[in-house]
């Protein structure tokens, strides 16, 4: 008989006008990792939100029995004292505190008096941060460290609270991919030791690497339970289930149609951190990219390719940038964004959140934030163009919404992407800077990015694609570049190279 | 989660969301309504007496003109400009000193004050957009400097303005001859009566009717989603029969002055700005998201630049027009005003993070503030207690806001 830490049984959770689980049941072992896969959307995050009581009971039906008993959690703090914490996708740490601070932010350890005892916070966070093998200081400020190690300082935090099911959305989202595998194995580790996890994760390799069971969940529904070494336990065994079909490749074919213009070149480009000048971030990086062709950069977190994308999109990164830039053979210089737009520039952000999107305003109003010029006469818009050139976008790029006047806060990760991209293609770009265009979203949405991908190269126009995830730029680029610590290590043909010649060159160079 | 928004859209469609919808969504100019009645009635209907309505928009109306461009540093991001205050001092003090004192030619001295407005908008702007000092404490400094150079102007003394062709083109009351029979001491009339702002308002109602009318065939032609007929012309009904009441009580009262007008055309104009201009909707962008604006192109510093510079200009705009209602300036002049024309803002549903906020919104704001001071003053109600409900009706209101805003998401 196996040994249940968690049954979750019938759980249903409306909200309103919507069922977002529907009779969803979900059976835990204890001391396995059990991945909860499904599209964005699904409710993978509902259902963890229903156990961890952020969702209170009440707000649900259906019962959740922890450890064979009833529970009846009603707030976080209920479900954490039975030593089950949550880790979401965003971190929630305060980066200009401590790494030990951090750790015990609202259950602070304190003395009789009340007074918080600093002594023996920090010793603990110490003890903490050595098991899950963070070689910091407790004295570190968040903002220091990486976000490999940050979300180590999540997991620490998780042991000061004595957990025996530990939950994390979307862990490696953030992370690259040393950096990534090290947390998974961190997790097979605490496995030995007796810990349960329950992992959300978008990324299949990582559930076959580390997971035991997987349960698939679409539109709110389980749809099947897969168990490792009994069950089909592959990729496309898991993709038929998630989208309902077998998706027979995940690349959409095409034509290598690269033409011999140069497009874009780029040489000697040198750029220094825009707080910490005497950094260097790029390092005399030199690069081109053809009309009709897809170019990738592949390398680690901080490997400086998001910043130099920025700083050749109008110098929105960085200081003391020097180097050359060619657009068409002509020397350029590109001041600011509104020149780099103007040139036929276009830059879709890693961080649509912070950087891509206004959150609170409608499709209608990111799609043609960058260009109202091209709707406008006199500085006065044409509401009615901006209309049909947004629904337009919308068509085009297959943004699932009832009306272009919804709220982009209001889409899924998905949907925003698109909604995104939309914004990007409506400045009619000639170069398309992607940077990691399909993180945090699901395998059916990805798919139509990529075909947008390969329509842009097939109308002769450029792609530059920054990726965490190898086997996408493998897939879908011509060139690779491989880069490191703000370095420039190799570039490689996309289909004579394999993900461990590019690791190779990484490591080599670490 | 694309699928279960466009459910809940559907649900919201339901009669019964559609009520609750336009509740909250209204529910500032529900507020005003009840207001209005509710002092109407204490007051046995005096609050509804033609001269207190010409006076609700005329003592008021500074408020309004201040409140547009508060709007806009409010957009981008919830910046308020404290500096008001000292402004309207320091320009009004400029133009009674010039005029009076000097003797200057009123038509020189009105733009030379209102480029002296935009001048000082424009250095707070620059500090504010190109030097990134935060927006509250360069204004508050503002709020000192010009406060003291105003004292300076006025050399600390009381100066008036009795320049007659500048009081005109600010307090004087429109008579179209014919229409408009006055009856003054030195010239008595048997059948006094005012008719201009009767026939003015059914010109404004005509327009409107045919403004709205020209929308809904363009709509239609396009395919445009159109409102029910009922909806749209049902609005004109009450706009219209708003209208014509007003102008009614005017036509009772001396007619419709020219500061009046230039209210309206400043409330007109801002809503012109912000809802149809490319310049107005980067205001709301940049509250919106700074960053993501950026990266679109768009200088996020000259956004604030242009704010604060326009901040000023409305403030000189202000200054003048106090002046004239007053009738002169001292050192206290303006004191404390930047905080009406802010909480006209917050309470006409701006929030308090930029990115949203209407002039519409603003205009019921001030308005719900100005009969809330009226109705309390003709009660007898004290200074004091007007500060006491005011600040409680700003609480309330963003509460109000705040809480609806979270429920619907």
């Amino acid at each position: 008989m196996a040994d249940i830490i968690l049954e979750m049984k019938n759980i249903t959770k409306e909200f309103p006008g919507v069922k977002a689980l529907d009779n969803v049941n979900l059976v835990v072992e204890r001391g396995t990792i059990h991945a909860l896969i499904g599209e964005n959307g699904a409710g993978k995050s509902t259902l963890m939100n229903v156990l961890s009581g952020i969702y209170p009971y009440g707000t649900y039906s259906g019962e959740i029995y922890y450890n064979g008993k009833l529970c009846k959690f009603k707030t976080l703090k209920e479900s954490e004292a039975e030593n089950i914490v949550i880790i979401h996708q965003e971190l929630a740490l305060i980066p200009l505190l401590s790494i030990g601070e951090n750790m015990f932010l609202g259950n602070e350890i304190r003395s009789s008096a009340g007074i918080i005892d600093w002594n023996k916070t920090y010793a603990e966070a110490e003890k903490h941060m050595r098991q899950v093998g963070l070689q910091e200081s407790p004295h570190s400020l968040i903002k220091d460290i990486g976000t490999g190690k940050q979300q180590l300082v999540e997991i620490a935090k998780a042991f000061s609270k004595n957990v025996k099911l530990l939950i994390l959305d979307e862990p490696t989202s953030s992370l690259n991919d040393e950096d990534a595998k090290m947390l998974l194995d961190l997790l097979m580790e605490f496995k030995k030791q007796g810990l349960t996890s329950i992992i959300i994760t978008h990324k299949l390799n990582e559930i076959i690497y580390c997971a035991d069971k997987a349960t698939i969940i679409r539109d709110g529904a389980t749809i099947t339970t897969l168990v490792k070494g009994v069950d089909e336990f592959n990729e496309d065994r898991i993709i038929k289930g998630m989208v309902g079909r077998a998706m027979g490749d995940r690349y959409p074919e095409r034509d290598h149609n690269v033409q011999p213009e140069v497009r874009l070149e780029v040489k000697d480009w040198t750029v220094h951190h825009p707080l910490y000048p005497e950094k260097l971030v790029d390092d005399h990086i030199s690069f081109k990219v053809h009309k009709g062709e897809i170019i990738g950069f592949s390398g680690l977190q901080g490997a400086g390719r998001t910043e130099l994308a920025m700083s050749i999109f109008g110098r929105s990164y960085g200081t003391n940038i020097s180097g050359e830039l060619y657009l068409n053979g002509r020397k350029t210089r590109l001041r600011d964004p509104e020149a780099a737009i103007r040139a036929g520039l276009a830059y879709v952000t890693e961080d649509r959140k912070t950087n891509g999107l206004l959150l609170n305003e409608s499709i209608r109003f990111n799609t043609t934030l960058p260009r109202l010029d091209k709707i406008s006469k006199r500085g006065i818009i044409d509401q009615d163009r901006e209309k049909i050139a947004a629904e337009n976008m919308r068509k085009e790029m297959g943004t699932k919404t009832p009306s272009i006047e919804q709220k982009v806060g209001n889409l899924s990760g998905g949907n925003q992407q698109k909604a995104l991209l939309g914004k990007w293609m409506f400045t009619e770009p000639d170069i398309l800077i992607m940077d990691e265009p399909t993180r945090g979203i699901d395998v059916g949405a990805k798919y139509d990015i990529y075909c947008l991908m390969n329509q842009m190269v097939a109308d002769g126009k450029s792609v530059i694609m920054i990726s965490s995830e190898m086997p996408e730029l493998l897939g879908m680029c011509d060139r690779i570049y491989v880069m490191n610590e703000g370095r420039l290590l190799a570039e490689l043909n996309a289909k004579e190279t394999s993900q461990e010649e590019i690791m190779g060159y990484i490591i080599r160079d670490s | 989660m694309a699928a279960s928004t466009a459910k809940k859209g559907a649900v919201q469609n339901s009669s019964k969301g559609k009520t609750i919808d336009f509740l909250t969504k209204n529910s500032m100019t529900i507020a005003l309504v009840a207001v209005f009645i509710l002092f109407a009635a204490l007051t046995n209907g005096r609050l509804l007496y033609a001269q207190n309505m010409s006076n609700l928009l005329l003592q008021n109306g500074y408020v309004l003109v201040m409140a547009c461009g508060m709007l806009l540093c409010i957009l981008t991001g919830g910046n308020i400009d404290l500096s008001v205050g000292s402004v309207i001092c320091m320009v009004g003090g400029l133009a009674a000193v010039l005029v009076t004192n000097l003797g200057w030619n009123p038509y020189l001295v009105i733009p030379i004050c209102l480029i002296a407005g935009l001048a000082i908008g424009a250095w707070q702007g620059y500090w504010i957009g190109f030097v990134r000092i935060p927006p509250f404490i360069t204004t508050l400094a503002g709020m000192f400097i010009f406060r003291g150079i105003g004292r300076l102007v006025l050399d600390n003394k009381t100066v008036p303005m009795q320049n007659a062709s500048f009081n005109n083109l600010f307090t004087s009351y429109i008579n179209i001859p014919g229409l408009d029979v006055i009856s003054t001491k030195q010239a008595p009339v048997d059948n006094p009566h005012i008719w201009s702002p009767l026939l003015i308002g059914a010109v404004v109602v005509v327009l409107i009717l045919l403004f709205t009318i020209k929308g809904r065939i363009s709509k239609k032609r396009n395919g445009y989603h159109l409102n029910s007929s009922v909806v749209d012309y049902g609005k004109i009904a009450v706009i219209g029969a708003l209208i014509m009441w007003y102008s009614w009580k005017l036509s009772e009262y001396k007619g419709i002055s020219v500061m009046l007008l230039w209210v309206l055309a400043i409330c007109l104009i801002y809503y012109f700005i912000t809802s149809k201009t490319v310049i107005g909707r980067y205001f709301y962008a940049v509250g919106g998201n700074e960053k993501a604006t950026k990266l679109s192109g768009i200088n996020t510093n000259k956004i604030y630049f242009l704010a604060y510079s326009n901040m000023g200009l409305m403030a000189g705009l202000c200054g003048l027009l106090c002046l004239a209602r007053v009738g002169s300036v001292s050192g206290q002049t303006g004191t404390s005003f930047e905080m009406d024309a802010i909480a006209s803002c917050f309470i006409g549903g701006a929030s308090a993070y930029g990115g949203s906020g209407t002039v519409g919104g603003v205009v019921i704001g001030a308005l719900l503030l100005g009969v809330l001071n009226m109705g309390m003053s003709i009660l007898g109600f004290t200074d004091s207690w007007q500060y006491v409900v005011k600040g409680g009706v700003l609480l309330v209101a963003v509460i109000f806001d705040v809480v609806s805003k979270r429920k619907k998401s």
